[in-house]
């Protein structure tokens, strides 16, 4: 035990900080995504395992044949927003249960991702050849390109949800009977909510694939439950620090540091040299524990089970 | 105005729960008749009122309005002829938006919803005084969330959302089942205020016979997916409870079935 805590070193864990930062970014503009679906939309979309990888695969292949990477990226939005209106279509037009489509998108994606990259499952893309936007080479710029990139989004973002067509899709979202009877084509919002959210979920597979010099057809497996934890973390703590006063606008921030805690928290994981394979199943258990507290908090309040121990208390006086 | 013309629908046909919801209905309102359906339960008055709405396609008949056939469109697309409200509060608004968020989406109903700002300045000083009219405070809480709202509240907003642009016909479905004998007599009053008012075309669907007499210039009532009763003009405004009960047996032939409409 002695030799095991010897052998972790404080300022070790705080030189790993900075990259566990650059990649909570990255993967926060994953969960702004999620965000769109899961709270704007009421939709688990588990379209986004598939298209983090499109973004990645789209974006190296690009680079590699000797597209701009800015313009990579972007193409790799485009991919996205192509996956998601599939999944749009899916549960829309032909009637598939919305987690059912998104899973449908997701398996096809393994094989078009393959396909993307000559079928080969790993492509690398190296900074030294390729002026790309963002790499683990250089870390402090990858945070600042990636904060920027990130508040750029989170700004337009913050536009587009307040405008006509914004407001009609929250309100399809939050409530789909309104939405119709106010003449909202409730179909039309779902897939360019899916379609929005898939696009910045490649966006951001595109950025990790030139942070990570490589893009792998494996890299978003379970990337809708990082998302749901980015989502969550951040909400927790958005609401705690401020409260009501938090307004979209910064609900969209807290999903990125909900990333950014995320990756820091996997920082400390592997520093205490746990075995990082681990780590999905702590990710489960957290995102499942979170996601439990509303319900739990309900049942604090009002149970049968309290119920029945007051019941109980009373016969007693009879 | 409306010309409902001979529709059919049956809900799960070909099997055990097959119920023959309306069964050939045809109605023709006049601009500004304000009519009110009672009848027992089953009788067809939500279901007639969801087929108007376009809840989903009817199985034969048409539905016009201002001679315009409205019978291949979704409720989405009729919309922009007709507001509605809900006999739950909860489903006309959306709760986790703002007041003003609600009343700006609702102005929209039927137009095109493009990328210009969702809620703009001089929209929040009208619906500021749209909101005074309903007495109920609103006007200072503008930008809070509808779900902090009670049910009374809620349906008065849902209320005035389904009126700020003008529609062509107004369904009510029980709009005041679900709230207290004294937030539904305010709202009713309110409904009656802007319906007289924008001089609306409505249909109300009701369970108390009482409301039912003491509202709208039209009265129908409705048995087994048809219409069995229709008054106006002065015998509508003569009519008693004990009247409608009479009238009932006479039709149907049978004692009507709800107490709650008797004493409601």
């Amino acid at each position: 035990m002695a030799e095991y805590l010897s052998s972790l070193s404080f300022l070790g864990l705080l030189s790993r900080f900075p990259a566990g930062i650059a990649q909570g970014i990255v993967w926060g503009i994953m969960a702004l995504g999620v965000y769109i679906t899961f709270r704007l939309l009421d939709i688990a979309d588990l379209s986004v395992d598939g298209t983090f990888s499109t973004g990645a695969a789209v974006t190296v292949v690009l680079i590699i044949s000797g597209v701009n990477p800015i313009l990579a990226v972007i193409v790799a939005l485009f991919a996205g927003v192509a996956a998601g209106t599939v999944t749009g279509i899916l549960h829309t037009k032909l009637g598939i249960p919305a987690i059912l489509s998104g899973i449908l998108t997701q398996y096809a994606l393994y094989s078009i991702n393959l396909a993307i990259m000559g079928f080969k499952a790993n492509t690398a893309v190296s900074v030294d050849k390729y002026a790309l936007v963002i790499s683990s080479r250089n870390i402090t710029l990858a945070i600042v390109v990636g904060a920027v990139i990130a508040i750029l989004i989170i700004a337009l973002l913050y536009w587009f949800f307040g405008t006509e067509q914004g407001s009609a899709l929250r309100a399809t979202g939050c409530n789909p009977e309104m939405a119709k009877a106010q003449g909202i084509n409730i179909n039309a919002q779902k897939v360019v909510g899916l379609a929005l959210s898939n696009g910045l979920v490649a966006l951001s597979g595109g950025l990790f694939a030139q942070y990570s010099g490589f893009a792998d057809v494996n890299s978003g497996r379970g990337a809708i439950v990082i998302g749901l934890a980015a989502v969550i973390i951040g909400e927790v703590i958005g609401d705690a620090l401020l409260g009501k006063y938090l307004n979209f606008a910064g609900r969209l921030c807290f999903v990125i540091i909900g990333g950014i805690i995320y990756y820091l928290v996997y920082t400390i994981v592997l520093w205490l040299k746990l075995d990082s394979n681990m780590m999905k199943l702590f990710t489960a258990v957290i995102v499942a524990i979170f996601l439990a507290v509303p319900y739990l908090r309900s049942q604090a309040t009002s149970s049968f089970k309290k119920a029945g121990k007051l019941s109980g208390q009373e016969g007693k006086e009879d | 105005m409306l010309y409902v013309k001979d529709i059919y629908k049956t809900f799960n046909p070909g099997t055990i729960n097959e119920k023959k919801a309306l069964n050939g209905v045809s109605l023709k309102l006049d601009e500004g008749d304000f009519v009110t359906v009672i009848g027992g339960n089953g009788a067809g008055k939500s279901t007639l009122l969801n087929a108007i709405a376009g809840v989903w396609p009817v199985d034969g008949g048409s539905i016009y309005i201002d001679n315009f056939d409205v019978t291949g469109m979704p409720d989405y697309k009729r919309a922009q002829y007709i507001g509605r409200v809900f006999q739950d509060p909860m489903t006309g608004t959306a709760a986790t938006m703002g007041i003003e968020e609600n009343l700006a989406l609702a102005a929209r109903r039927g137009k095109r919803r493009g990328l210009k700002w969702g809620v703009t300045a001089e929209e929040r000083e009208k619906y500021r005084s749209k909101l005074m009219t309903l007495e109920l405070g609103l006007e200072n809480r503008m930008t809070s969330k509808v779900g902090l709202l009670s049910g009374g509240q809620r349906q008065a907003l849902t209320l005035l959302m389904a009126t700020l642009t003008k529609p062509k016909l107004l369904l009510l479905d029980e709009h005041t089942a679900a709230l207290d004998p004294k937030t539904a007599q305010t709202v009713l009053a309110t409904t009656e205020k802007i319906i007289n008012r924008d001089g609306l075309t409505a249909m109300m669907v009701t369970h108390n016979m009482k409301d039912a007499i003491a509202h709208g210039n039209r009265l129908i009532m409705m048995n087994e997916g048809n219409i069995i009763l229709d008054i106006k003009g002065e015998e509508k405004k003569n009519l008693t409870v004990r009247d409608l009960l009479g009238k009932f047996e006479e039709v149907s032939g049978e004692a009507f079935a709800s107490d709650k409409a008797i004493l409601g």
